[in-house]
């Protein structure tokens, strides 16, 4: 009853679906990087709509109140930030500038999504 | 030190005495709960340590150890509970219900591609390991991709086929060596 699998450590088959992903991973990294142009604004969406955009060329700051709790997203220099947000693991504070078309932060515990446009 | 010498002894003989008989019903419960418990313990042990990286979702995946070993040595519903009743635990003490879905979704698709894989019989744990932490990953966008309505969010999904990958190696070789040298 024993399965076989359990005779080699790492099979050829696995080999090849481990390659294969790595493959798709790069090959869609470098595919969106492609895509990737400067944007112009910033678009803060809450659960798929947008409550409000701000452009990237001029520095300001937007508070979204929300029920669940606040973020405050931040324009400055042509990128943008989250910062201050009350959720609780704070991945969107964590989350590197972003300043490309496509490029987003994103707060799941609040539903907020800020993503750069053209 | 002598008791504990006769402990596992007796702990030893109990093994063995699983082993040879047919699993029965009320073995099979305990065991779920067993891993259940171990499931949660491990999660838990692992948002102690947070990966902080600029993606989120990438994390290790301790529990998936435990799935990967119900998957083989237990059937598929055992393992369905497992993961459920671990997910719904661990969220209700220690998380917030709001990535409930997320986790759900992320199991779900975790389990369905690995039973599948585990069928074909020419993939080894380390690969089931492998597609189960990339299917996770990818539940957890497509759900993320519902919630938000938003598709960008996919982009993050090829940094975690990477993170995805290497996680899956570690946990697959992990539970080839904890199934060659436990008895469950």
């Amino acid at each position: 009853m024993e399965p076989k699998q359990e005779h080699k450590l790492i099979s050829h088959a696995d080999i090849l679906l481990i390659v294969g992903i790595l493959i798709l991973a790069v090959a869609g990294l470098f595919a969106w990087k492609k895509l990737e142009t400067p944007g112009a604004y910033v678009d803060i969406m809450i659960d798929g709509d947008s409550v409000k955009t701000l452009r990237l060329d001029q520095d300001a700051s937007y508070e979204v109140k929300q029920q669940v709790g606040v973020n405050t997203v931040v324009v400055q220099d042509g990128s943008v930030t989250v910062q201050d947000a009350d959720c609780p693991d704070k991945i969107c504070e964590k989350h590197r500038a972003i300043s490309q078309t496509g490029e987003t932060i994103i707060c799941l515990p609040h539903k907020l999504v800020v993503e750069i446009k053209e | 030190m002598e008791d504990e010498k006769r402990q596992s002894t007796v702990k030893d003989a109990h093994g063995q005495k699983n082993n040879q008989s047919q699993l029965n019903n009320n073995h099979k419960i305990a065991l779920c709960g067993v891993l259940i418990a171990l499931a949660m313990i491990l999660s838990y042990l692992e948002s102690l340590v947070p990966i902080h990286m600029a993606v989120p979702g990438v994390k290790l995946g301790l529990a998936n150890l435990v799935t990967i070993i119900a998957l083989q040595k237990l059937d598929l519903k055992s393992t369905v509970v497992i993961s459920v009743g671990r997910i719904i635990l661990s969220n209700v003490l220690f998380g917030n219900m709001a990535v409930l879905l997320y986790s759900l979704a992320g199991a779900a698709c975790s389990i369905l591609i690995m039973t599948a894989l585990k069928k074909c019989r020419v993939f080894g744990l380390v690969g089931i390991s492998v597609a189960g932490a990339v299917f996770h990953n990818l539940g957890q966008i497509l759900v993320a991709v519902c919630v938000m309505e938003n598709v960008r969010i996919f982009y993050y999904m090829f940094i975690l086929l990477i993170t995805g990958t290497v996680a899956g190696v570690a946990i697959g070789l992990l539970a080839s060596f904890l199934l060659k040298n436990i008895r469950i």
